[in-house]
């Protein structure tokens, strides 16, 4: 049996968690000691697409936790590296996989331990009601691939095993390309509904007329398309595709940086867009418009505080 | 001399204010909000800030009622202008019409319906404090020129220049205001939607380097779509911009734009970034930052209809 800790217990690592306990030993590693004390008295339940209470170990203190086989980094990027060095020296044998949005989380934790690294990309979302309370979402799948000492096999073990307690996963041999599909998805419809306030909906796939916006969406897709050329990367599926595809689903999805500009948040900005853009500016790729987009995001946030 | 002033919001009510205490001068002030022009009749139109005035000019919702005029001032917002001159034209059967107001186009609009166009731009600002009583925040001059395709007699706009200047309202007639009408549409297009989309007020913007970038980035596109036309500019854009941030100027002032964001009211967008991308797409000149900025500031005017 494969034990698992959850690392970061906020929507994404609520879900993981609650539902990799129907089918093994899971531990929560969690930030605040009364976020622990909530989930060891109360469970952890699932409503929405699922509708369940888990029962779990957590703790705030990574030694406190017992010994695991895999241990997932849910965290948000700007908590990452403060959170792989509260894990340095832990887990002594077990697998870590990062499942943060952007690129370059994999080299974050590799810097603070030796342990075999899996990488994942997750397009599910839940929100958060409490403590001890997560709401799923959207059922969309986690995709995984080998980082450092693993292999496509253990991608696709851990794969199903997330696949048996009720969630969609998929394992690659290399997971960049769908890494990349994803990284140019969300940089763009992020950074639109950030600044425009408007939820991904069919705006964003208007094309019609001049200055429509779905024309910004796909020029700012074109900028991600020519970042990964240059860096290597055979797309795995077209971002603008997956633009259009998305706004016909007809619900009106709330991407996470429009939920942190309204409840005034600082944003996954410097990881989703800055990361793309530093991507870029390495393999020498122009990228006017998504810099213009990362920089009055950023200013946004500093308005917050006028 | 008749002059009608068409569109009495704060501009407007600068213009027919001040004209009316011209011995020489009958005003006409023609507005659709029924509340502004009661209390003009009532009590005439009061100015109070950079100026105090009590005007008398005639008020009227009603264009049947205005009259054969020697001369129209069109104020209104850019997107009332089609509306505004269509039912106002009659008047102006032999006058000659000028407009200032923000954006380019306006002029090709008016010459649709009066065969003597004056081009014209402002920089006196103010706001509307209660009906028939405006605040006059911001003096400064007034340029008027010709319309090419659609000429007033030269010396019909160095009449309504000299009315203007005699008036309180300093006023140029020049053979070519294209050069200053560009300057301050220019200005406008780089800082007001960068303020609006972020919230933040113009000393701010100016004082973030990447930001102050984006503002030059937009100033730049603007100035080549100026040249291509043969403009010149009476004084660098750039110059204004750094002028208007500081803090005994306009450090604290929250572009107009960002107010009518803040109040959920239609933007100029279209006719400040959005001209200029118009303009740049005939012309061969590329303005992709600006194309970027109009759909993102129409997708803040779309996210209210939700």
């Amino acid at each position: 049996m494969t034990r698992v800790c959850v690392a970061g217990a906020g929507s994404i690592g609520s879900l993981l968690a609650a539902h990799l306990a129907r089918v093994t030993e899971v531990s929560v590693l969690t930030r605040r000691a009364d976020h622990a004390q909530a989930l060891e008295r109360d469970g952890l339940r699932v409503s929405g697409r699922s509708d369940f209470v888990a029962r779990l170990t957590a703790a705030d203190d990574p030694g406190a936790l017992p010994p695991v086989d895999l241990v997932i980094l849910a965290c948000k990027g700007t908590d990452l590296e403060s959170l792989a060095a509260r894990i340095e020296g832990q887990f002594a044998g077990a697998t870590v996989m990062t499942v943060q949005n952007g690129l370059g989380a994999e080299e974050v934790v590799a810097a603070h331990g030796d342990w075999p690294l899996l990488s994942a990309v997750t397009f599910m979302s839940g929100t958060r009601h409490s403590d001890a309370h997560v709401e799923y979402v959207l059922d969309t799948a986690t995709w995984i691939g080998p980082f450092r000492g693993t292999t496509g096999d253990d991608a696709r073990a851990v794969a199903e095993l997330i696949a048996s307690s009720g969630l969609k996963a998929v394992g690659f041999d290399d997971l960049r390309p769908a890494q990349w599909s994803k990284l140019i998805f969300n940089a763009t419809v992020n950074g639109v509904a950030a600044l425009t306030e408007l939820p991904h909906d069919f705006h964003f796939a208007e094309i019609e007329h001049q200055g429509d916006l779905g024309l910004l969406v796909r020029d700012l897709v074109d900028e991600g398309k020519a970042t990964a050329a240059a860096a290597g990367i055979e797309l795995d599926e077209d971002p603008w595709e997956m633009n259009v595809l998305a706004t016909q689903r007809g619900h009106r999805h709330y991407p996470s940086m429009l939920e942190d500009v309204e409840a005034h948040r600082p944003t996954e900005v410097e990881s989703i867009n800055g990361s793309l853009i530093r991507a870029a500016g390495r393999h020498g790729v122009a990228v006017p418009l998504h810099t213009a987009v990362y920089r009055l995001v950023k200013a946004k946030e500093a308005s917050y505080t006028q | 001399m008749r002059i009608c002033v068409v569109g009495c919001g704060a501009v407007g009510s600068l213009f027919a204010a001040n004209l009316s205490l011209l011995d020489d001068v009958e005003v006409v002030a023609y507005d659709l909000s029924a509340a502004h022009v009661d209390a003009i009749n009532a009590g005439g139109l009061r100015l109070s800030g950079a100026g105090d005035v009590l005007g008398r000019p005639r008020a009227t919702t009603d264009a049947a009622e205005i009259g054969p005029c020697d001369f129209g001032i069109v104020a209104t917002k850019a997107m009332h202008t089609e509306a505004a001159i269509a039912a106002t034209a009659g008047a102006f059967a032999d006058g000659s019409v000028a407009t200032v107001q923000n954006g380019i186009g306006n002029e090709e609009v008016i010459a649709r319906h009066v065969a003597r166009v004056i081009r014209g731009t402002t920089f006196p600002a103010g706001k509307i404090l209660e009906p028939g009583h405006v605040q006059w925040d911001v003096k400064g001059d007034t340029t008027l020129g010709p319309f090419e395709p659609s000429p007033a007699p030269f010396a019909d706009v160095e009449r309504l220049a000299d009315a203007c200047t005699r008036a309180g309202m300093p006023t140029h007639a020049v053979p070519d205001a294209r050069g200053p009408q560009w300057r301050k549409v220019i200005f406008n297009a780089a800082t007001n939607p960068v303020g609006a989309l972020t919230g933040l007020t113009h000393g701010r913007v100016c004082e973030r380097p990447d930001l102050r970038a984006l503002v030059s980035g937009l100033v730049s596109e603007g100035k080549a779509v100026a040249a291509a036309q043969g403009i010149e500019l009476d004084a660098d854009p750039e110059d204004l911009v750094d002028h208007a941030a500081k803090p005994e100027v306009g450090y604290n002032h929250k572009a107009s734009m960002l107010q009518d964001v803040e109040a959920r009211r239609p933007t100029e967008i279209d006719y400040l970034n959005g001209g200029i991308v118009r303009f740049g797409g005939e012309l061969g000149v590329p303005t992709p930052l600006n194309e970027a900025i109009w759909a993102l500031v129409k997708g803040v005017e779309q996210s209210w209809q939700q």
